[in-house]
């Protein structure tokens, strides 16, 4: 299966007053083409930092290492110039925010938004471009297009918004697009609507997303491909069965373990003592160890290299380890 | 944010440095002044108007009087001024800004009329005609100057309470039945003291200015005695021979009034910080 | 509507509006009654602007009421006189949902959690509100030393379990738990509502716990209310109400609950609302849900349902359930 992008050695670090926030360290994976990945992960593991790495939207005080590695179809785009940036994000990958309020202008009205992007990128007139605003709309489910197009961002709901957002993102047809927490904003009637929505358009389009989510539950229906993130690491990919029903890392199990399911009823959650570890000093060994119930004196060592336990199904824990002493019990 | 943090974000812009040292030197310098050889007041015909030289280092004036004994005598009389006028503008400002955002109502209203009126009245010509039926002292100038500043102190302290107010933790507050009293003390006002800060250094560059102003028209300050202001007035006739007498305590006013304005806005972001280099 | 003797908190038709502009009237609150007994925990569920927080605020007389009655042991909580009002602060209290807003960046720990004990003069000496407060800090699982830091020191879950300590200081009965874990992360909500569980065994706490996540309401809640532009839609047990929901909103709001399990959500048919949630300013006639709800008749939009029993311990306000 052809890969549309790969992430290699990215790490990126915020500079700041209290110290060096190291934000994604050291992370590489490869996106599917045509498929849906979701990154999962709770705030702070580098999920959002990545994306915008891959957008090329990280800005001061933010700073992408060196060794730090990205192709989209099989280009370096870390090397890209402004320019190549510009012609890069709508047309090649987009991007959708869990903020839609504040992602678009107040001041104008939505047809303006959305047929702003489109001719600047591609010859049509102004008459072109409108009807394409409007197909955008109408595509994203916005009832009474034609007459939304003249209204203001404040006039739409919340879920309004963000189909305003999607429609906009997509307007250049990208090969990539990315939903950073796309739904975390709205309620759950409104985001199982627009799920559905971005589902639909996948299955007709055939474009490769990634789903940046906290949120297991909105994974499970969603996405192909499954990438686990804790403390700035990678620390488990997979595909959608390998993760629900054969989690290999101790972290993955534990959080598919805390969250209450509404099908099956009452017994105590399972909780993950303690708290992730501080990004501006995190620990060498593995971050998880100290809240880790499996944890071995090996973990506080280093971070534990990749085990590939079956295929396409990866692992970074000490467990699958030759050296770690754990006979690791994948499968 | 932790002291160390704010440290380093003071000490990162050299311009706020640079402006801190100076504000010290004058504080100094000002408080210092009595070191001097010289009275401030004390006429001495025989040296009039003399140039630069190394008896006197800044001249002196009409009079023969050491230009900068004066201008440090003058810096004492300005920052006194200014800085009474601040903390009674900040007490008045925050006491009725906080009663009024936090009870609302129909005592918000009047106090924001109040506001208004204040507001609305030129002040510095206002003070000049108050001046005629009042006692011309320091006193009376400090209170005269407070008076037109609190609206402003009171205008940014209500508006921050106003928002406080509503804030989860004063609702956990009442919920836990502590006092008005008590919530607006412990809760409140804590929490407003960066706005309030920053609006304490800008209302001190602010009195000092006005200070000048009334000086110079000559209802500030009463002659002898030495202010920037009243310096920059007897040097008017001489300005055009003798230049170092309008220009010394000229820059007084231009130094020290900068760098509280500065400062003002540096503490601004030092207190509502967003942590970034 | 109950002759529980053992009912803690009544509401009769509660009402509260807020003035929106010159004229308009926001209903957040719109004639709700439901009552919750000791020892029990009432989750309510709605999504945003359904009024289920307005509810929890005004059954504490942090808001003033408009309409309709509220009653904690059967005494009037809006008429009480201000030492009355003193008492009742020492038995219900408030858990607030952002663990960042709700406690003040400028006191220590020690004095936020002593608040209570001050305000209701419960301890002797500060030696003793110094004990006090370490014991509430261990109780909710953290270091005591942590006294005298500052709030900002502190991380998410932390935060949320010193206003955990800061609630239980006046030693209260009743706890409204205002969405408390919807703004930390999953590893950390567990933690959260395991503690509030093992709180209310340990103490026989009464908890009213307003969520919008119904798998963690279910979880922990022995009822359910299901609130809906200010209206109560279903109010039953927690099993009941997953296993036999009876209002169409409930039907449709369970439905689009995602499930951690693949295959589950595979097979699982999504009951579809039309449009979205109107303005509480300006709300349908008729029944609430009257223009979303995909069983809508004449009736619905002209007359508006009241909650009625269907089942043992089960109220509906829906025409067809009747």
């Amino acid at each position: 299966m052809s890969q549309i992008l790969q992430v290699e050695n990215l790490s990126v670090q915020f500079h700041t007053y209290t110290g060096t926030i190291q934000a994604v360290r050291d992370i590489s994976f490869g996106i599917r083409e045509n498929k849906v990945t979701a990154i999962v992960g709770e705030s702070g593991c580098g999920k959002s930092v990545t994306s915008k790495a891959v957008m090329g939207l990280i800005q001061k005080p933010g700073v992408i290492s060196k060794e730090s590695k990205i192709f989209f179809k099989g280009e370096d785009i870390l090397g890209y110039t402004e320019k190549q940036w510009e012609d890069y994000r709508g047309q090649k990958c987009s991007i959708v925010f869990q903020d839609a309020l504040t992602a678009l202008n107040p001041t104008m009205d939505i047809g303006r938004q959305i047929t702003e992007k489109i001719r600047v990128h591609r010859r049509v007139n102004r008459q072109e471009a409108w009807q394409e605003g409007i197909r955008m709309l109408e595509q994203v489910g916005i009832p009474g297009a034609a007459m939304r197009m003249r209204q203001y961002p404040h006039e739409f709901s919340g879920g309004m918004r963000q189909r305003v957002m999607i429609a906009i993102a997509l307007t250049l047809h990208p090969q990539l697009l990315i939903a950073d927490e796309p739904t975390t904003a709205l309620d759950v009637t409104i985001q199982a609507d627009i799920l559905d929505m971005m589902k639909e358009i996948q299955r007709e389009q055939g474009m490769t997303i990634i789903l940046i989510t906290h949120d297991l539950g909105i994974v499970a229906n969603f996405a192909q491909d499954i990438i686990v993130m804790y403390a700035g690491k990678v620390v488990e990919k997979g595909s959608a069965e390998d993760i629900f029903y054969h989690p290999a890392h101790p972290y993955t199990e534990a959080l598919l373990r805390a969250v209450p399911r509404l099908d099956i009823s009452g017994g105590q959650l399972e909780t993950i003592e303690g708290a992730p570890p501080n990004m501006a000093d995190p620990p060498a060994g593995c971050p998880f160890a100290d809240r880790c119930k499996k944890k071995r004196p090996v973990c506080g060592t280093g971070f534990p290299g990749e085990a590939e336990i079956a295929e396409g199904h990866q692992v970074c824990c000490w467990l699958y380890m030759d050296d770690g002493g754990g006979s690791g019990d994948g499968r | 944010m932790d002291r160390r943090a704010m440290k380093k974000i003071f000490f990162s812009n050299k311009m706020t440095v640079i402006c801190a040292v100076l504000l010290l030197l004058v504080i100094l310098a000002s408080l210092l002044a009595p070191l001097s050889p010289y009275d401030p007041d004390a006429v001495n015909v025989a040296e009039r108007l003399q140039g630069m030289s190394g008896r006197h280092i800044l001249g002196t004036d009409d009079l023969g009087r050491d230009t900068f004994t004066r201008a440090l005598y003058g810096g004492r009389v300005s920052l006194l001024v200014g800085s009474a006028a601040m903390c009674v503008a900040v007490l008045a400002g925050t006491f009725i800004g906080t009663v009024s955002g936090y009870s609302g109502g129909r005592i918000d209203m009047v106090c924001m009329r109040i506001v208004d009126i204040f507001l609305s009245v030129p002040s510095l010509l206002f003070i000049i005609v108050v001046y005629a039926f009042m006692p011309r002292n320091i006193m009376t100038l400090v209170l005269m100057l407070a008076s037109f500043s609190w609206t402003k102190v009171a205008r940014v302290v209500r508006a921050q309470t106003l928002s406080l107010k509503e804030r989860d933790f004063v609702t956990a507050a009442k919920a836990l039945g502590v006092s008005r009293g008590r919530i607006i003390w412990r809760h409140i006002i804590p929490n407003l003291m960066p706005q309030v800060i920053v609006a304490a250094s800008l209302s001190i560059a602010n009195a000092i200015l006005d200070e000048s102003a009334l000086s110079f028209l000559g209802y500030g300050v009463q002659l002898p005695m030495a202010s920037w202001g009243s310096m920059l007035q007897s040097a008017q006739q001489y300005i055009l021979h003798n230049p170092i007498l309008a220009v010394v305590p000229g820059t007084m006013i231009l130094i020290t009034v900068l760098c509280f304005n500065v400062m003002g806005d540096m503490l601004q972001q030092i207190l509502d910080p967003k942590l970034v280099k | 509507m109950v002759d529980n003797t053992d009912c803690l908190l009544e509401v009769q038709g509660l009402k509260k509006y807020f003035k929106v502009g010159k004229k308009k009237m926001l209903r957040a609150v719109d004639d709700v009654s439901f009552y919750i007994r000791k020892g029990e925990t009432l989750g309510v569920v709605g999504e945003s602007g359904c009024g289920k927080t307005t509810c929890g605020r005004t059954c504490l007389g942090i808001y003033d009421k408009t309409g309709g009655q509220v009653t904690y042991r059967g005494e009037d909580v809006h008429g009480m006189d201000k030492e009355r009002r003193r008492r009742f602060t020492e038995q219900a209290q408030i858990i607030f949902q952002d663990p960042y807003a709700s406690l003040d960046p400028k006191m220590k720990i020690q004095e936020i959690v002593a608040e209570g004990i001050r305000a209701h003069k419960m301890a002797e000496d500060e030696a003793d509100i110094k004990k006090r407060v370490e014991g509430l800090l261990s109780t909710v699982g953290l270091d005591p030393a942590y006294g005298s830091r500052y709030v900002h020191e502190f991380s998410g879950g932390q935060r949320q379990r010193i206003g955990i300590a800061r609630a239980l200081a006046v030693e209260p009965e009743f706890i409204v738990c205002d969405e408390p874990i919807s703004a930390l992360d999953v590893s950390i909500q567990a933690q959260i509502v395991n503690l509030l569980k093992r709180l209310q065994k340990e103490k026989e706490l009464t908890y009213m716990f307003i969520a919008h996540d119904l798998s963690m309401v279910k979880h922990i809640s022995d009822r359910v209310m299901v609130m809906y532009l200010g209206k109560v839609m279903e109010i039953t047990t927690a099993d009941q109400l997953y296993d036999h929901p009876a209002h169409p909103y409930t039907q449709a709001l369970l439905s689009a609950i995602p499930i951690p399990d693949p295959r589950v959500e595979a097979g699982k048919v999504r009951i579809r609302m039309e449009g979205e949630i109107p303005s509480p300013v300006d709300p349908p006639e008729g029944c609430r849900f009257q223009n979303r709800c995909p069983y809508a008749e004449k009736k619905c939009r002209e007359e508006t349902p009241v909650l009625e029993k269907i089942g043992e311990g089960h109220f509906a306000a829906c025409h067809r359930c009747g």
